[in-house]
Order: C-alpha cells, then sequence, then structure tokens
C-alpha cells in the first residue's frame, strides 16, 4: 500500500478533481492520496466525485488556508 | 461491444442542467448501465467563478455535473479539453451564435470525444439531453443529423426526450432501448422536464439563466473579442480565458488594459498573477488590485494608477498613495488624483 501526495494547489475546480480522478487512475486499490487544493470548492467537489467513483475520503479538512483531502483508493467494483 | 447477456452501456454527456440528468434517467429505468461524461474546456461557467469571488461562498459550492451523477448513482469522468477545444473556439466550420459561442461545433466535438471514448471502453451508444427546438443554433431540427454526422457517431448517438420525433436509431432498432419510453419534446417549454423532474424528485437541480458556457456571454465575448483584435491573432491560453471571467476591465488606451479586483476574493485570484503583469493597489486607502495588461508607458501607469484609486474607497481624497510593482518585484510610488467617475467613458468598459 503505497502513499501517496498530489499538488492541486492553484488550480480551480474542476481542475482539482480532474487531477485528482487522473492521479488515483494510476495507483493501486487500497493506496492512500493526499490532495492538497487551494480552491474551497475542491472540499465539496472531490468527496463526491470518490462517493460515486468507489474510493474512500478517510480526512478532509482545512489546514493553514489549504484544503486537505486523504482518499483511500477503492477498486472499480465498488462503485455506486 | 456487449453480448446479448449483459446490459448495453450507454455513455451520457452530463452538463450538470436538467435535461442531460433525465436523458441519463430514462435509460436507467430501462436498465442500460450509464456511465458519465463531463468535459472541461476553460469556458464552463461551472466551477471557476464560485471559487473566485468572495460573495458566492455564502451559496452552496457544488460541481453541478458531480452533483447530478451522484443523483443518478452513476460514474461520471471528467474530461479536460482546453487545447483540443481551441480549434473549436477560434475557427468553427458553423460559424458563431448570438455572440462567440460556436454551440453547434461544440456539440460535434463533444459527441465526438464521447464515441471516442465509447469505442475505447466497450459501449454500446452515446445518449444526450438535446430537445429539438430548445436552442436555436445548435439544437434545431436539422442541426441534429449535424451533430450525429460530424461526430462520427451516426445512429448510435439517441436523445432520449426528443427520440420519437427523430428517425429510430440503433439502440432502438435493434430493441435495447424500447422507443416507445422514450419522449417527445419539442421546443423551449420547460415545463415537460420540470414535471418529469418533479416526478422522479430531483428538486435542486441546476437552471443556469445563460446556459454553461461563457461563450454564450455577451460581455465575456466582448472581452475575448478584444483580446484577439489587441494582439492580432485568435489565440489563447487557458489564463488568458480565466483572466476574462474576473474583475472591471477598462481599456483606456489601445496598447494596454487594466483589469481591477471588485471584491477580495478577485484581489486575491488576480494576486496570482502578479509575476506577469505590471501591478498596483493603494497603500494610502483601501481598494482593489488592478493588473496592467500591455506595451506600457510611464503615462500609461499614470492613468492606470488614477483608475485603480477610482475604484479604491479614496475615489474622493485629494491624493492617493498608489504603489506600483514590475512583474520582477521592483516598486515605486505614485501620489495620484483619483480619475473622476465622469472622466470614464463607457468605452473604456469592456
Amino acid at each position: 500500500m503505497g502513499h501517496h501526495r498530489l499538488d492541486a494547489r492553484n488550480l480551480l475546480c474542476p481542475m482539482p478533481v480532474i487531477r485528482t480522478q487522473n492521479r488515483i487512475a494510476g495507483l493501486n486499490s487500497g493506496d492512500i492520496l493526499e490532495v492538497r487544493c487551494t480552491d474551497p470548492g475542491a472540499l465539496q467537489d472531490i468527496p463526491a466525485w470518490c462517493r460515486i467513483s468507489g474510493h474512500e475520503v478517510l480526512d478532509s479538512g482545512v489546514e493553514n488556508g489549504e484544503v486537505v483531502i486523504t482518499v483511500r483508493v477503492g477498486s472499480p467494483e465498488k462503485a455506486q | 461491444m456487449t453480448t446479448m447477456t449483459q446490459a448495453r452501456k450507454a455513455v451520457a454527456l452530463i452538463s450538470g442542467g436538467l435535461d442531460s440528468l433525465l436523458a441519463a434517467r430514462l435509460m436507467l429505468d430501462q436498465g442500460i448501465h450509464v456511465e458519465g461524461l463531463n468535459f472541461y474546456t476553460g469556458f464552463c461557467v461551472e466551477g471557476h467563478t464560485h471559487a473566485i469571488r468572495e460573495r458566492r461562498r455564502n451559496r452552496p459550492q457544488r460541481n453541478n455535473a458531480l452533483w447530478a451523477a451522484e443523483q443518478l448513482g452513476i460514474r461520471l469522468h471528467l474530461i479536460e479539453v482546453v487545447e483540443e477545444y481551441k480549434t473549436v473556439v477560434i475557427n468553427p466550420k458553423h460559424g458563431y451564435g448570438a455572440h462567440l459561442n460556436p454551440c453547434l461545433d461544440c456539440k460535434g466535438f463533444m459527441v465526438g470525444k464521447a464515441r471516442e471514448w465509447m469505442e475505447a471502453h466497450g459501449f454500446d451508444f452515446i445518449i444526450t439531453g438535446e430537445v429539438i427546438g430548445q436552442r436555436p443554433n445548435s439544437q434545431r431540427r436539422d442541426a441534429l443529423p449535424v451533430v450525429a454526422r460530424e461526430s462520427g457517431a451516426l445512429d448510435r448517438l439517441l436523445r432520449p426526450l426528443c427520440a420519437k420525433l427523430l428517425a429510430p436509431t440503433l439502440p432502438e432498432r435493434e430493441g435495447w432501448v424500447d422507443r416507445e419510453k422514450l419522449l417527445a419534446l419539442n421546443g423551449r417549454n420547460r415545463k415537460p422536464q420540470i414535471a418529469l423532474a418533479e416526478s422522479y424528485g430531483y428538486h435542486e437541480y441546476a437552471q443556469p439563466a445563460g446556459g454553461c458556457c461563457f461563450l454564450t456571454d455577451a460581455s465575456y465575448s466582448n472581452r475575448l473579442s478584444d483580446l484577439w483584435s489587441t494582439r492580432g491573432d485568435k489565440l489563447y491560453d487557458l489564463d488568458d480565458i480565466m483572466l476574462l471571467k474576473v474583475g472591471r476591465h477598462l481599456r483606456p488606451r489601445p496598447n494596454f488594459k487594466l483589469i481591477i479586483g471588485r471584491e477580495e476574493g478577485e484581489n486575491r485570484y488576480l494576486g496570482g498573477y502578479r509575476r506577469r503583469f505590471v501591478h498596483m493597489e493603494a497603500t494610502s486607502h483601501h481598494g482593489p488590485l488592478a493588473l496592467m495588461d500591455g506595451d506600457i508607458t510611464d503615462a500609461d501607469i499614470e492613468l492606470a494608477a488614477r483608475l485603480t484609486a477610482r475604484f479604491g474607497q479614496g475615489r474622493h481624497a485629494e491624493k492617493v498613495t498608489i504603489e506600483v510593482t514590475d512583474p520582477r518585484g521592483g516598486s515605486r510610488l505614485l501620489d495620484v488624483i483619483p480619475l473622476p467617475g465622469n472622466e470614464i467613458p463607457a468605452s473604456w468598459y469592456l
């Protein structure tokens, strides 16, 4: 199980979601991805995308003005 | 393609609006496996504006395409097409609509991308939320076959909301979809869609007044037209088209433009471009951040400083101190008299 980071700062939605989606496509089920953004909309959009895509948001919040979302990569079959 | 024992698969263009939501819902009701595609062109109203403007933070922040997919319980694939989309905007084969909106070319482009995705992922057909006569350009009856032909989707393109008014497509002829359960919507009346949404329990769907694309907006198109005419060509990058969405844009002289933040959210956003433009803000009073775009002289800088002072809290002061900073960080202070409102011609505003 790998731990990965994605810098999506200074991008506006939907680009942080698209970058998250594209990065997860190259990861394995069970991997952890920490996404860091500056667009507050990402706090809604990335979890929404995870819910419909079968990934689990382990944590989300704002640190020093930046949105940080931690995702556990699911398996494709688990998507709703 | 799938075997007879598997559910047929449709890829749906999901804009986040009501029609594409309903079109996908109708397919799900027939047991079709549906996944959504949403294309990001850089001109989408969705997304960026709520992130930039401070005042919008009081509103629910959501991506409507993601919301629609969640309501439907389907996957949504977000695809960035900023570079490829330039050919559509710069040189549309079918021309522009009322503004710089290349709606017919745009629809053909997106359905064409959906066809590529369908073929790459083993899906059977494409669905859209198009309704005959709903849009003056891309949804005219004679435009629908153009989209099907030029996208290469041909009769694998199904419009569930108006299918009964069109010739049967492959999914209907093959019995993958029951044509009798499709609809015959026509025209600009939204009442049938609203009633259908109510019947499904969809209440919070998006209804953007000006559509989902900035190119349908007169003011935005005017700014893009100004950008192209000033540069002498119709090229752009993502930063260019993002900046057109933000702030007041004034062109007091042919050789430069001033972009002035209207509130704190926009000032912060414009601040991200400090290393690309000469910029200025008042130090003696609270006021906006302004970017200067163009080949500029000292006289231009003074005029820009007076305009910047005009849009800050020192607008009625005898003197406002403006800090002018170049992209490398060198700065100087200018004391200026705010430009009176009656000395700002309407023609300066873009």
